[in-house]
């Protein structure tokens, strides 16, 4: 029996006028990596980025209905969205590291929680280093910029930037649409490692890649889920048509 | 399908009228820097540079007017950068692009820059002077005039007021060119809006405020209206040793030594040397800021 880390229910979304996510009930389990896939437009990034409320950030977003991360109303009027971000953490599509050094990347988080001891934060970087399978890659040189490393290392440098202030929940927008594709399977060799210890949800365009790493897997169409399965009973026996039509490449 | 030989006389004209007062315009200042730099090269020496005026202001050199200025700069700095980078961090990362406050600033900011300085001046006295010295006066120095009066204090914050727009301006252009991911980033590992700003979008936009503060500062030495009635001096034999201090600056000195004088032809090296000297600052500044700009664009491009 699996817990659920995150529930949502009859969750509906608008920008102004205009309804992107339709009665969303979802739950999403803890530990486990599941994927969200859907057509561009779909609402699946939007559905992701209400989950640490990133969009809090454009204006005209409205939220009605629960999502709830370990039983709590994270959209409660009580709720410090900062903590919240702490708790979930998220990897963009474009991965955006700071005009920083590596080290500092990655120290940036524990910082602004106020760690000084620098004992610590070297070891906090370095557990956060391997744990996004980049440490070797990039112990040599902490100090030099993070603006040098290669495209899919900056994409893992920014995944232990966000392990380094230790969430619970990572969020993951099409973390590896932007790379090639030896970066991307060593970023979804690493994806399948974190689900150990983290419960990842990630956006995909690419149907295999979902295939590849995930447990779970969730279609959206039109701001709707359409269907929401394991990922190996999507793939081969979804219960919708329009699942099955856009799995086959008949649409989307 | 013959070419109209009126027509093409009219073209020929035309042109040659439009290249010739682009190349007026050259002629200008090829001329203003060549009177200038030849009339004043002989006159630029350490001494020159570094020592007091003599004899009436007819011998001697311009340190006092140097002096100065610098000091103005600076003070005008210290109020008008933190000050318009404030504002311009109020208005990028918090306004509401459309909100009615932000449209409210943007127009003050867009008319303060229109304003003429002369007017600035006037204000300055008003205001500074005749307002808050007199009340500092009144309250701190039992009535007793002190800084009731044209100083060095008012005089900067007068000039700082007219920089304002330069530096809300370019602080918000470089603002503008941290890209939105940073932001998101940063507040995606659970930093708040302020650490943000502080953390990653003002080390960002370091460069833009360094031009802002370079233009303000270019701007600010060429200037003399805002400080004719707030604290600028005909002469004074020691340097500005206090905020309440009169002083000396170079825009000033050669309006002073050229009409002034008691022997205008007697001062002419010295008008040009000052000319020059005054011409050689702006232009530095100027160049750094252009070229700092230069790099923040390019920078924008990556």
């Amino acid at each position: 029996m699996t817990v659920e880390k995150i529930l949502t229910e009859n969750m509906d979304l608008y920008y102004g006028a205009k309804q992107a996510l339709k009665k969303i009930s979802i739950k999403i389990p803890e530990k486990k990596v599941t994927a969200f896939i859907g057509p561009s437009g779909c609402g699946k990034s939007t559905f992701l980025r209400s989950l640490n409320r990133m969009n809090d950030l454009i204006d005209g977003v409205k939220i009605e209905g629960n999502i709830l991360i370990d039983g709590i109303n994270i959209y409660d009027h009580n709720i410090d969205v900062v903590t919240l971000r702490k708790k979930v953490g998220m990897v963009f599509q474009k991965s955006n590291p700071f005009a920083k050094s590596i080290y500092e990347n990655i120290a940036y988080g524990p910082r602004i929680n106020g760690l000084k001891d620098r004992k610590q934060l070297d070891e906090i970087v370095e557990t956060a280093l391997k744990n996004a399978a980049i440490w070797d890659e990039v112990k040599d040189r902490l100090g030099d910029s993070a603006l040098g490393l290669s495209g899919g290392q900056q994409q893992r440098l920014c995944i232990a930037r966000t392990l380094a202030v230790n969430p619970e929940i990572v969020l993951m927008d099409e973390p590896a649409s932007a790379l090639d594709p030896l970066s991307t399977s060593k970023i979804e060799e690493l994806i399948v490692q974190l689900k150990e210890n983290y419960t990842i949800v990630i956006v995909t365009h690419n149907m295999q890649q979902a295939a590849r790493i995930s447990d779970n897997t969730a279609f959206f169409y039109l701001g709707e889920l359409i269907e929401y399965d394991k990922t190996k009973k999507l793939f081969t026996n979804p219960d919708k048509k329009q699942t099955e039509d856009y799995i086959t490449g008949r649409f989307g | 399908m013959i070419k109209s030989f009126k027509n093409n006389i009219k073209g020929i004209l035309i042109e040659g009228l439009t290249l010739s007062s682009a190349l007026l315009i050259i002629a200008i200042i090829v001329v203003m820097i060549a009177v200038i730099v030849i009339g004043g090269k002989d006159q630029i020496s350490w001494e020159f540079l570094t020592s007091f005026p003599e004899d009436g202001m007819t011998k001697g050199g311009i340190f006092p007017a140097i002096y100065g200025t610098a000091l103005l700069v600076i003070i005008m700095s210290v109020a008008a950068v933190p000050f318009g980078t404030i504002t311009a961090i109020y208005l990028t990362e918090y306004a509401n692009e459309n909100a009615i406050i932000a449209k409210v600033i943007r127009f003050a900011v867009r008319t303060l820059a229109v304003i003429p300085s002369i007017i600035y001046g006037l204000f300055g006295l008003g205001f500074f002077i005749k307002f808050v010295g007199v009340q500092m006066d009144n309250t701190f120095m039992g009535g007793q005039l002190k800084w009731g009066q044209p100083n060095i204090l008012w005089a900067s914050l007068t000039m700082a007021l007219l920089t304002l727009p330069v530096v809300i301006v370019s602080v918000e252009e470089a603002l503008k060119t941290v890209p939105k991911d940073l932001r998101a980033a940063s507040l995606a590992l659970g930093a708040t809006k302020w650490q943000t700003i502080w953390k990653v979008v003002l080390p960002g936009s370091i460069s833009g405020i360094m031009t802002g503060t370079i233009l303000a500062v270019s701007r600010g030495a060429g200037e003399v209206a805002p400080i004719l009635f707030t604290g600028v001096a005909y002469y004074v034999a020691t340097l500005p040793a206090s905020f309440s201090d009169q002083f000396m600056v170079l825009g000033y000195h050669i309006y002073v030594m050229t009409t002034q004088s008691a022997n205008v032809d007697q001062t002419l090296p010295i008008q040009f040397g000052t000319t020059l000297v005054l011409l050689a600052l702006t232009f530095i500044l100027n160049i750094s800021a252009i070229v700092l700009r230069y790099r923040i664009r390019q920078k924008k491009s990556n």
